[in-house]
């Protein structure tokens, strides 16, 4: 890893409340090359929050700081609206969750990944068509022809979740946050959206974060993980070596999830250590 | 204690048949947990539905505890068997007290001591008193599968459905409630089955796993087979590959 795409140092967010502020991401400190780093944790864990701060897409209410917040030697921090906009979609993007509720349901696949195309490539509407018609094929759906003017309704959750992949990927972004991209799919259609994901960390060296709860999943795809904790990072490691985890909430999540491997009488269970919070 | 030969269920949809399940089959002994597993669309929860007379099914058998399963299911058929459902956020009543929500099986029933037996359900699933005059937005949702299982083992049936019950639950809370349903099962003698995608939540719980695929029961086998590997048809592999995780190319 000689020169990280991205650099957290001390990254902060905080949302106003009734009761005082809250913290949602605290003190998180990471580096990322060209790789697959996974951040895992429980729901309120921060760890979408986290991902979303890096894009700049949390709402005004919300304050992020940090003592660096850098992305290919590029301050995020001092950018405004218009620079973020550059960034955004072109150089870095966000593959959301749910394509059900992420994708435009009065327009066309094709009228939605061509805009990507228009505004970020400058393309015609012949050029937008011929790259969105190559995306849809690379991201393996059978028909792009078909598919191309499908209205979102009309696509089955894996086919949504491709097209989401396809529009994110379509301006070729070097850095790609990927927000439990398959947590909606079945295991067998999530094993071939990750093939996808994989082969553009490798072919095209893009640097990939993997936000999940599935840590048989993070652990099998990513190289490194980041293991979430009421806002902080709490464990850093090898995703090879997540078994053998140190810290205790990592022990304790890989304890509760069933295994197939091994038959346990009966799970461990999480004890929260106040501690974890100091 | 069930005996399903034959099962079918088809849905019309905009005037086009639907063969949700097709000619399914099996056995569940006293006190087994059967689970079935299968993807989106397998038909797994509605076997589940036909076995309690939520939808209209078509079969050679359909038995409970013996008895031809009705059509109709009287009062008496209806408490042999209770439901458990995926979403805690869904299946509760939100304007109505965890109270209330347990109350009413006890009163459709026509039950004594529904005071005591509201309260002593409420510790059997590791809730507190306190919770019993809350609402269900006022708990967790770990709490409120907490309350579900405890509204469907009320009034202690020997049979237990349950849909997908921790998918909608974080890793840790999805630990405690399979506890307890494993302690439960223990405490009660129940025969339950478990519907889940989550093939190692299912080997976790249950003794024998019926794989299902497009509407159709692919195979039965035992939890140690399916730890093991040992399963008979190319779909069970895939799928079991599959839940294993990623295999890397370069690794």
């Amino acid at each position: 890893m000689t020169d990280p795409l991205l650099t957290v140092d001390n990254l902060e967010v905080t949302f106003p409340g009734r009761t005082g502020v809250t913290r949602a991401v605290r003190n998180a400190s990471f580096t990322l090359g060209r790789e697959r780093l996974g951040v895992v944790g429980e729901s309120g864990s921060g760890k979408t929050t986290m991902g979303r701060a890096l894009l700049g897409l949390l709402p005004h209410s919300a304050t992020v700081t940090a003592k660096t917040l850098s992305y290919a030697g590029r301050d995020l921090l001092a950018c405004s609206e218009r620079d973020w906009q550059q960034l955004r979609g072109r150089r870095m993007s966000m593959v959301m969750q749910d394509p059900k509720y992420s994708l435009n349901p009065v327009r066309t696949v094709g009228q939605q990944i061509g805009e990507t195309c228009r505004l970020h490539l400058g393309s015609d509407r012949r050029d937008a068509r011929r790259r969105t018609l190559a995306m849809l094929e690379a991201v393996q759906i059978r028909d792009p022809e078909l598919v191309h003017d499908l209205h979102p309704h009309q696509l089955s959750g894996g086919m949504g979740q491709r097209v989401m992949i396809a529009m994110m990927l379509i301006a070729e972004p070097d850095l790609l946050i990927a927000d439990e991209p398959t947590s909606a799919l079945d295991v067998t259609v999530q094993n071939e959206v990750l093939r996808i994901l994989d082969d553009l960390v490798r072919k095209r060296g893009m640097g990939l974060i993997m936000i999940s709860h599935n840590l048989t999943m993070v652990s099998s795809f990513c190289d490194r993980v980041l293991i979430m904790y009421g806002g902080r990072i709490v464990e850093e490691c090898a995703a090879r070596d997540l078994g053998n985890a140190r810290h205790p909430y990592t022990r304790a999540l890989v304890a509760a999830t069933p295994s197939l491997d091994v038959r346990r009488a009966e799970l461990a269970t999480v004890v929260r250590d106040p501690e974890w919070l100091a | 204690m069930i005996t399903v030969r034959d099962l079918s269920v088809t849905f019309e949809v905009g005037g086009r048949d639907i063969r949700a399940v097709q000619a399914v089959s099996f056995e569940v002994a006293r006190g087994e947990t059967f689970g079935i597993v299968g993807e989106s669309g397998s038909g797994k929860s509605t076997v589940l539905k036909a076995i309690a007379g939520l939808v209209r099914s078509t079969s050679a058998t359909l038995e409970v505890d013996g008895r031809a399963a009705a059509r109709r299911r009287s009062r008496a058929d209806r408490r042999m068997l209770q439901f458990v459902f995926q979403d805690p956020y869904g299946s509760l009543h939100p304007r109505k007290t965890i109270d209330d929500i347990l109350r009413e099986p006890l009163v459709i029933h026509r039950e004594p001591d529904i005071d005591a037996r509201v309260a002593a359900a409420i510790a059997d699933v590791g809730l507190l008193p306190a919770h019993r005059f809350r609402y269900p937005h006022q708990l967790s949702g770990g709490q409120r599968q907490r309350v579900a299982i405890a509204r469907a083992l009320i009034l202690s049936p020997p049979i237990l459905l349950l849909d997908e019950p921790t998918s909608a639950l974080d890793v840790s809370v999805q630990a405690e409630i399979l506890n307890l349903l494993a302690r439960l099962r223990q405490s009660y003698t129940l025969t339950s089955i478990l519907v889940s995608h989550d093939l190692a939540v299912v080997a976790h719980l249950c003794d024998r796993i019926a794989i299902m695929r497009m509407g159709r029961l692919v195979e039965i086998v035992s939890a140690d087979d399916l730890r093991t590997g040992r399963v008979t048809h190319d779909y069970s592999r895939q799928l079991l590959a599959a839940s294993r995780g990623f295999v890397r190319q370069d690794a």
